[in-house]
């Protein structure tokens, strides 16, 4: 096996052309219905390599789980090539379920009604993991999680961010290669979201763990990821850093600033006014420029009170993606 | 084989937690433990009622009748308590909880099958197994070694054979949940497919109509041979101890549904 030099052999995840097709059936008139096709993934290509932390995003709707639920077996692609580990997901699932680890984040593996420190038992024994290892694991999720005070308690009274965390231990007990996060830190408060993300950094980087995290927080994909992904109708719509994204997005960040008293719109080219309201008024600039020059050049210039920069919305950025592509299309 | 053996062991594990689960409620847990055996036991007060008017249905007698029903209801108290929650699965599609039994690396049968494992449902077997004893006891037949034998072989039989039908059952579900989940998920409103809720083909459907087919053939054929009452149908004399091959049949039919029910699986929205 040694001998067999794979080219391959960094890429963990592969996906080649692969494709998901659902046949929709849609009730028209009594007894009557109309089968239509929808492509959920629309052959989607790309690969991870062992140790990378990457964030996929996209709408809702856009095919995010449905790439996730094929790459964890848990459907079976319409078409193309799909391996992870070498392995096939959906003819191999189990041999696969001991080398992943899953987390959704609006559904728990854990037991309801039962203390934490059960459901971590029953993977325990699920699993086989080695005695060894199991506590040794346990132990350490139960550090960087924060989770001594919880295992006794019965899940059911575990907050949604203590949850998370324990279903994020949950999925780490066996040692997975790889981490998928569905939606890791939907719903969480900023201290809750905070911990999540430390610890999947120091996951990432301390245990050389594969991160794939599907999310709609920017700020997940800005503080963890190092590559962020974009799917839109079930197409590969980006793939490269998050700095890249907005220069291909021709995202726009935004100066809001409050001035003394009520002025003509500011000049600060290449920034523009975009919005007026009495003193205050709204400057959109290029996302991948710095707006240290900008803030400079309007505090001296114009009498300032106060300001804040505002961040794109991941939304907007890929809705103006997508609408350059179509044009792109259609010229 | 080994996979089997996974497949006993994902389920002992997981019944485990649910019955450590319920024993949360140690209060509920005793109520619905009376309860249930209270119930099943009035079940068969409602036969022995109508005995108290008549001398026979449909030319059986009491123990004939109480022979019947306790075959039946332990095969089905059996099925029950070993698959019996297999109906919670098209919850579990809905809330789609489903997916994250299918990344555990056990067989999903098993997982399903011990979904909502409870103790309770002893009851059902605890009251088959004593109206089955008496109708033994009182029955006036003349016990052949074949007799003796096909007994036991009849409720083992009986419990494979339900079993098979919650499988196909679950399997079912996983169909009908595939189309109106799905149009839900682009439709959003979802509202004609109320028309037809999944719990209807889950449970009244499967379990009425499927049930008695099986149950005919296995529970009154065998019955018939050991109470040397003439056949239904005019079935040959060996029809009496096809059970076991009925239940491999049932079984592998009931396999074979699953394995095409989850072949089909198409996952929530989100």
């Amino acid at each position: 096996m040694d001998q067999v030099v794979d080219v391959a052999v960094d890429a963990f995840i592969e996906l080649d052309r692969v494709e998901k097709v659902f046949d929709v059936r849609k009730k028209t008139g009594f007894l009557r219905r109309e089968r239509r096709q929808v492509r959920a993934v629309d052959s989607i290509s790309f690969t991870v390599a062992r140790g990378e932390m990457v964030g996929y995003i996209g709408p809702n709707g856009a095919g995010k789980s449905t790439t996730i639920k094929m790459l964890t077996g848990i459907l079976t692609p319409s078409g193309g090539r799909l391996r992870v580990a070498g392995i096939d997901p959906s003819r191999e699932r189990t041999k696969l379920a001991h080398r992943i680890g899953v987390v959704f984040g609006q559904r728990t593996t854990l037991w309801w009604d039962l203390p934490l420190i059960d459901s971590y038992k029953l993977m325990h024994r699920m699993y086989r993991i080695p005695d060894a290892r199991y506590r040794e694991n346990l132990d350490r999720c139960v550090e960087l999680l924060e989770l001594a005070d919880l295992l006794d308690v019965p899940v059911r009274q575990l907050s949604l961010g203590q949850r998370m965390r324990g279903d994020i231990a949950a999925a780490l007990l066996h040692d997975p290669e790889v981490l998928y996060l569905d939606e890791p830190t939907i719903g969480l408060d900023v201290i809750s979201k905070a911990k999540v993300r430390g610890f999947l950094r120091e996951l990432n980087t301390e245990r050389g763990t594969t991160v794939l995290l599907t999310t709609h927080d920017l700020q997940d994909i800005e503080q963890l990821c190092s590559r962020v992904m974009v799917i839109d109708h079930g197409r590969l719509m980006y793939d490269g850093p998050l700095t890249g994204l907005h220069e291909v997005g021709e995202s726009e960040r935004t100066l809001v600033v409050d001035l003394e008293r009520e002025l003509p719109p500011i000049e600060a080219a290449p920034a523009r006014v975009v919005k007026v309201e009495g003193p205050r008024q709204w400057l959109a600039f290029p996302a991948s420029e710095s707006a240290a020059p900008l803030v400079a050049r309007v505090a001296a210039e114009y009498p300032l009170v106060d300001l804040s920069v505002r961040e794109p919305d991941i939304e907007a950025v890929i809705a103006k993606m997508y609408a350059g592509e179509a044009e792109k299309a259609v010229s | 084989m080994s996979r089997l053996g996974e497949g006993v062991r994902a389920y002992w594990l997981i019944a485990g937690m649910w019955v450590r689960s319920s024993m949360t409620y140690r209060t509920s847990f005793v109520v619905t433990m009376f309860g249930n055996l209270l119930m099943t036991g009035l079940d068969f007060v409602g036969i022995l009622l109508m005995f108290s008017q008549v001398d026979s249905l449909g030319g059986w007698g009491l123990p004939e009748i109480a022979f019947l029903y306790g075959l039946s209801v332990t095969s089905f108290g059996i099925a029950d308590l070993v698959l019996g929650s297999m109906d919670v699965l098209g919850a579990r599609i809905r809330d789609g909880s489903f997916d994250i039994l299918l990344v555990r690396p056990a067989p999903v049968l098993a997982q399903i099958g011990a979904d909502r494992f409870a103790v309770r449902r002893l009851g059902r077997i605890t009251q088959g197994t004593v109206v089955l004893v008496w109708a033994l006891a009182s029955v006036d037949v003349d016990w052949s070694a074949a007799k003796v034998l096909l007994v036991p072989v009849m409720v083992v039989s009986g419990a494979a054979i339900f079993c098979a039908v919650f499988v196909a059952g679950a399997a079912f579900q996983i169909f009908a949940q595939d189309a109106s989940e799905v149009q839900n998920a682009f439709t959003y409103g979802g509202t004609t497919l109320l028309q037809y809720p999944p719990t209807v083909f889950g449970k009244d459907f499967v379990r009425g109509v499927t049930f008695m087919l099986p149950l005919a053939f296995v529970n009154w054929v065998p019955a018939s041979y050991v109470l040397d009452r003439p056949y239904p149908l005019d079935l040959p004399q060996w029809a009496a101890f096809a059970p076991p091959l009925v239940a491999v049949a049932c079984g592998a039919l009931g396999g074979l549904a699953w394995r095409a029910g989850l072949g089909s699986y198409r996952s929530t929205g989100s």
